[in-house]
């Protein structure tokens, strides 16, 4: 996408609510997302995916349909070009199914024909012989029954994280427990998995692709195809939505392999119930949490057991595994700390990035906890937060020490000052459970107020090389000074193309203050360095980082040539010496790995704090829930874009929304039961209340213009503050996520707790 | 695919007669879906939306409401809400706006969904639905005797819907529906309830809570016998949990991935006592007036 304005440094700069490029184009139906790609001679791809979550395959006969006419090619792992496996950070999880299927949807063949139809009876036709074998489904025996049959490759066990901090005393004088459970979350994107892979004259291939991580894709696709990379060019192509679920490779290397077999474009569109097997999900937890306090409710000890279920191949589950470890006490000053943090592998859907990133799951667990805790000291659910509350200077779990504002206790008292919303005597229908659906007049209805909040690392941890690139170059066009900024950063829909340019502004603001200068963000590809992943609330910190770099670079290029040739404006500069361009690379502070034995280790670049309030409607007999009212607190350093920010706040409220009350993908003996919008609900807007917000700018003094990254946290705290509201107004303990209408109006008469 | 588009009912009548596979397609709401996501792939489509009558309702001669199977539920809503309050609260929950602008109670027939919302409406209210054959002319098909199976309605491979009769409201309607969001979801479970105080009865249907939406009987029967339909007196607490046992008795729910068995049974029985302490109150409030 490109994005070209005029105006002045300050009103399009850091910190204006620039709009951003895509709006209007997406609210009216105009933007072209990768799904709308089109070429004339292009041919249409097709997947054939496992039945089975676990099955031998015996036999693959494509004849049937090869000899189906339309049909250019069908391929399966015989066919790979290079190699044969890929994956995120292993490179386990095979392009095409070869000797056995570990889950159901797994690609075993693709088909290329003139017509989606049929490439897709194509792949129905392609007879596989299966011998179906049992499936291991629940990761609990996974990991600790030693006779349970091995998924992964060295077993089921993806990674056990323990983190060992002082001595956990066997008693306190308050102790409270829970077992958690969350279900598997879907990234529900609205576009689904799509591009269009292109050959090209030398031998190579260009792939117009809806990605998080060009560069990423490229290193994966390249070796497959068994072409070097600077044969495999990547160009993104519009996205709709992604929210981690573009992170691992879908028909990318299917796409190519295609095209290079039938020298002709190929394009793959998943249809929506492919796309719920076509990526990754949020991995469902099992939990076990024992928090001891002292009577005055301080932290004395946390244990806790985070089973992760990764399903059938690695994808991103050892850095989840790490990030539920390393969170996994939450933003709380404990002193001693036993977490054993386990990813698993089954047989099950695999699981992998999703917004929040293990963070989400251990949050809802550390903050029923410390609602049980509160109870349990006779204490307000507020109150025990801020005695607990960590600050500049507390040490995590991992013992780094946060050396940037923190003002959790602040937060959550102006949190707690803010008004309440009225009752809901409406006669409006739409202000009560139910909705239209007339459920209720009143009747059963409750009102609950519930806490939470959460902490989230931003950026990639654990000694990743995390870096970014941007070239800048500012040259005449039309005899105006024009500012072009080039990165690989995928817009993704957060608004990181706006960001850019706004950033563009502000460095160059001696150009762009003549009111002539233009800003053209260049559409994002593989001819310029990597930018690292859309995800982890990265994109505004490290890109935004090089773009000011690059930025800062130009602008002292040009100071030079202005004393050289003192008197000549910028205009005339750029005329005397042609066009000024640098190219950065840009890297957040270095992290380190965690301790494989005691978890210690600075991990994290970054902490983000988000707190919120629910206020809930709940009609006790249905178990059917309003959402009232959500407020949120959350301090992101330096407000970029205000529209922007709110939006990412909005949105990630909104699907830890979903997450406390509708969304789950259902699994069933490694078989899922809802693929479809149809009963994988997702919040609508009269799910989604009115927020109320307060944004905190405490800078981090390391991160590019103070700022932290914004689009994780507020997904982690609003599902334990909506759990804790429909708590409150049921009185029953609710240890599952999503709260489903049984958990409430099937519950046992006596309150569980 | 052939894709037929009569002018007039004749027309179409002749085209389903010639073609009995052809599918009939009004709003597309739900042959759409089908056809997008590969369900089926029929040989020919019967686009009934050029034939004006079908968007039409009128009241006849023998004070009945006909309601045309292509009238949209948004026009229920807003043209016939006061007379068919039960059916236009069924149609204020299906869908969307759009869903709402193109779907209809006569595609609603043809899909016959156990989960369709306006079957309980057109069930408490005793409606009749006119089906037509070339070969055969009318039938009346009292929506009792509608609903087949899963999916499967009364409807002869040569028939078309042509309309809805229901009588204009007598007394207190109301529609409920249970859905796991508050907007634009598929009942868990539904229940519509429409009082006949002229008869000292009460008609009520549960949606989506067995094969197929169905009346249920013990609980009207009660109704007819227990209650003081002088409409003097609220309804005794015992009154009200008792239909609400029979309500849900009527039902024969499964568990699926919407909600289980048990939660449906428990949720049409507050669904029926809510109802009915709402109609009665509306009738109570009327009779003493
Ligand atoms: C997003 C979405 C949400 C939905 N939500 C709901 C909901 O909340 N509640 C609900 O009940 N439904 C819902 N539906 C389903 C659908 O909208 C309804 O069933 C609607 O009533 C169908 O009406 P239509 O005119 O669009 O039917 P069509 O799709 O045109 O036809 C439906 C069926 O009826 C047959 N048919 C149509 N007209 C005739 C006729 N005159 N004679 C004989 N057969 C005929 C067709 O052949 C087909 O089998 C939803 C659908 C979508 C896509």
């Amino acid at each position: 996408m490109t994005q070209t304005a005029r105006g002045t440094g300050s009103d399009l700069g850091v910190g204006a609510g620039v709009p951003r490029p895509d709006g209007l184009l997406k609210v009216t139906g105009e933007f072209a997302y990768s799904s709308d790609l089109y070429l004339a001679d292009m041919l249409w791809g097709a997947t054939l995916r496992s039945p089975h979550p676990s099955a031998w395959i015996r036999a693959v006969d494509v004849g049937p349909a090869l000899a189906m006419p339309g049909v250019h090619a069908v391929l399966t792992h015989e066919d790979v070009p290079g190699e044969r496996f890929y994956g995120l950070e292993h490179k386990d999880q095979p392009v095409l199914a070869i000797d056995q299927v570990r889950y159901q949807g797994e690609p075993v063949a693709i088909v290329a024909a003139d017509h989606p139809e049929t490439a897709r009876r194509a792949a129905d036709a392609i007879v596989v012989t299966y011998e179906p074998r049992e499936a291991v489904t629940d990761p609990r025996r996974a990991l600790f029954d030693p006779g349970c049959p091995k998924v992964g490759p060295e077993g089921n066990l993806v990674r056990h994280q323990p983190v060992r901090v002082g001595t956990v005393p066997p008693t306190a004088e308050v102790v409270v427990t829970g077992e958690y459970e969350v279900g598997m979350q879907d990234q529900a994107f609205l576009g689904p998995e799509s591009g269009l892979a292109v050959p090209a004259e030398d031998g190579g291939v260009e792939l117009f692709v809806a990605t998080q991580w060009l560069h990423v894709d490229q290193d994966q696709i390249a070796p497959c195809l068994g072409l070097p990379k600077d044969k495999v060019r990547l160009a993104l192509a519009g996205v709709g939505g992604a929210f981690g679920a573009r992170e691992d490779l879908s028909m990318q290397v299917h796409a190519c392999m295609l095209a290079l077999r039938t020298g002709r474009p190929v394009k793959f569109v998943y249809g929506r119930e492919e796309s719920f097997f076509g990526h990754v999900h949020r991995h469902p937890a099992r939990m076990r949490y024992e928090h001891g306090a002292t009577r005055e409710g301080r932290l004395v000890y946390v244990k806790a057991e985070i089973v992760l279920d990764g399903g059938a191949y690695r994808s991103s589950s050892p850095a989840v595994v790490g990030n539920a470890a390393s969170l996994g006490v939450g933003p709380y000053e404990v002193d001693n700390i036993h977490i054993d943090a386990y990813g698993a592998y089954t047989n099950n859907p695999p699981c992998g990035a999703m917004r929040g990133f293990g963070a989400v799951q251990a949050c809802y667990a550390y903050e029923s906890q410390m609602d049980r805790l509160a109870e349990a000291c006779g204490l307000d659910p507020v109150e025990i937060r801020v005695r607990n509350a960590v600050s500049q200077g507390s040490r995590m779990a991992t013992g780094q020490v946060i050396d940037s504002p923190a003002p959790l206790a602040g937060m959550l008292r102006e949190l707690a000052a803010m008004p309440l919303p009225g009752s809901s005597c409406s006669p409006d229908l739409r202000a009560l459970p139910g909705g239209v659906a007339q459920t209720t007049h009143g009747e059963g209805v409750r009102r609950g107020v519930g806490y939470g909040v959460g902490i989230k690392n931003i950026c990639f941890s654990e000694g990743f090389d995390d870096y970014s690139t941007a070239r800048v170059r500012v040259e005449l066009l039309g005899d105006e000074p024009h500012i072009l900024v080039h990165t690989a950063a995928a817009e993704v829909g957060q608004g990181l193309v706006t960001v850019q340019a706004q950033i563009a502004r502000t460095e160059l603001a001696e150009l762009a203050d003549l009111g002539a200068a233009r800003v053209t963000v260049a559409p994002a590809d593989t001819s310029v360095g990597s930018a690292g992943s859309s995800s982890a609330s990265r994109q505004s910190y490290v890109t935004g980082g090089a773009v000011r770099a690059a930025c800062v670079a130009v602008r002292e290029r040009l100071a030079a040539l202005r004393a050289e040739h003192p008197g000549l404006g910028p205009a005339e500069l750029l005329r005397a010496h042609g066009p000024v361009e640098e190219t950065r690379e840009y890297r957040h502070r270095p992290t380190h790995p965690m301790d494989p034995l005691t978890g210690q280790g600075d991990s994290h670049v970054q902490l983000a704090l988000c707190v919120h309030r629910a206020v809930v409607d709940v009609d006790v007999d249905l178990g059917l829930v309003k959402v009232v009212e959500l407020a949120a607190v959350q301090d992101v350093g330096k407000i970029l874009n205000p529209p922007a920010l709110e939006g990412q706040i909005h949105g990630g409220s909104a699907q830890g929304l979903g997450l406390a009350l509708m969304e789950e993908i259902q699994v069933r003996d490694g078989r899922v039961l809802n693929p479809s919008f149809t009963d994988y609900l997702i919040p609508t807007i009269l799910d989604m209340p009115p927020m109320r917000l307060s944004i905190l700018e405490n800078p981090d003094p390391a991160a590019p213009y103070g700022l932290r990254g914004a689009g994780e946290p507020p997904t982690l705290s609003s599902t334990p503050a909506i759990a804790a509201a429909v708590r409150a107004a049921s009185g029953l303990a609710l240890p599952r996520v999503p709260i489903r209408p049984q958990d409430i109006a099937l519950a046992p008469a006596a309150p569980a707790r | 695919m052939d894709f037929l588009r009569p002018a007039t009912w004749a027309e179409a009548l002749a085209a389903k007669a010639a073609d009995p596979t052809a599918v009939p397609i009004q709003g597309g709401t739900d042959v759409m879906v089908e056809i997008n996501f590969d369900v089926r792939r029929p040989p020919a489509l019967l686009d009934l939306t050029a034939i004006g009558e079908l968007g039409d309702w009128e009241l006849t001669a023998d004070g009945l409401l006909r309601v045309g199977a292509g009238v949209p539920y948004a026009r229920i809503i807003t043209e016939l809400g006061d007379r068919l309050p039960g059916l236009a609260q069924a149609s204020r929950t299906v869908g969307s706006p759009q869903i709402r602008n193109r779907g209809t109670v006569g595609g609603n027939l043809g899909a016959a969904s156990p989960a369709g919302d306006a079957h309980p409406p057109l069930l408490a209210c005793d409606a009749v639905i006119e089906a037509e054959s070339a070969a055969r002319g009318t039938r009346m098909i009292p929506a009792t005797g509608f609903y087949l199976g899963v999916k499967r309605n009364a409807l002869e491979p040569d028939e078309l819907i042509r309309a809805v009769h229901l009588r204009p409201a007598t007394g207190p309607q109301y529609f409920s529906k249970v859905g796991t969001r508050n907007a634009m979801v598929i009942a868990v479970c539904s229940f519509a309830l429409a009082l006949h105080p002229g008869e000292r009865r009460l008609g009520a249907a549960v949606g989506s809570a067995a094969p197929t939406p169905l009346r249920a009987r013990a609980a009207e029967e009660f109704a007819a016998r227990e209650f003081d339909w002088s409409g003097a007196t609220a309804l005794d607490p015992a009154l009200l949990a008792r239909f609400g046992e029979l309500a849900a008795e009527a039902a024969s729910p499964i568990d699926d991935v919407r909600g289980t068995a048990a939660y449906r049974r428990h949720a049409i029985a507050v669904l029926a006592r809510r109802t009915l302490t709402w109609a009665w109150n509306d009738y109570r409030g009327k009779a003493a007036a």
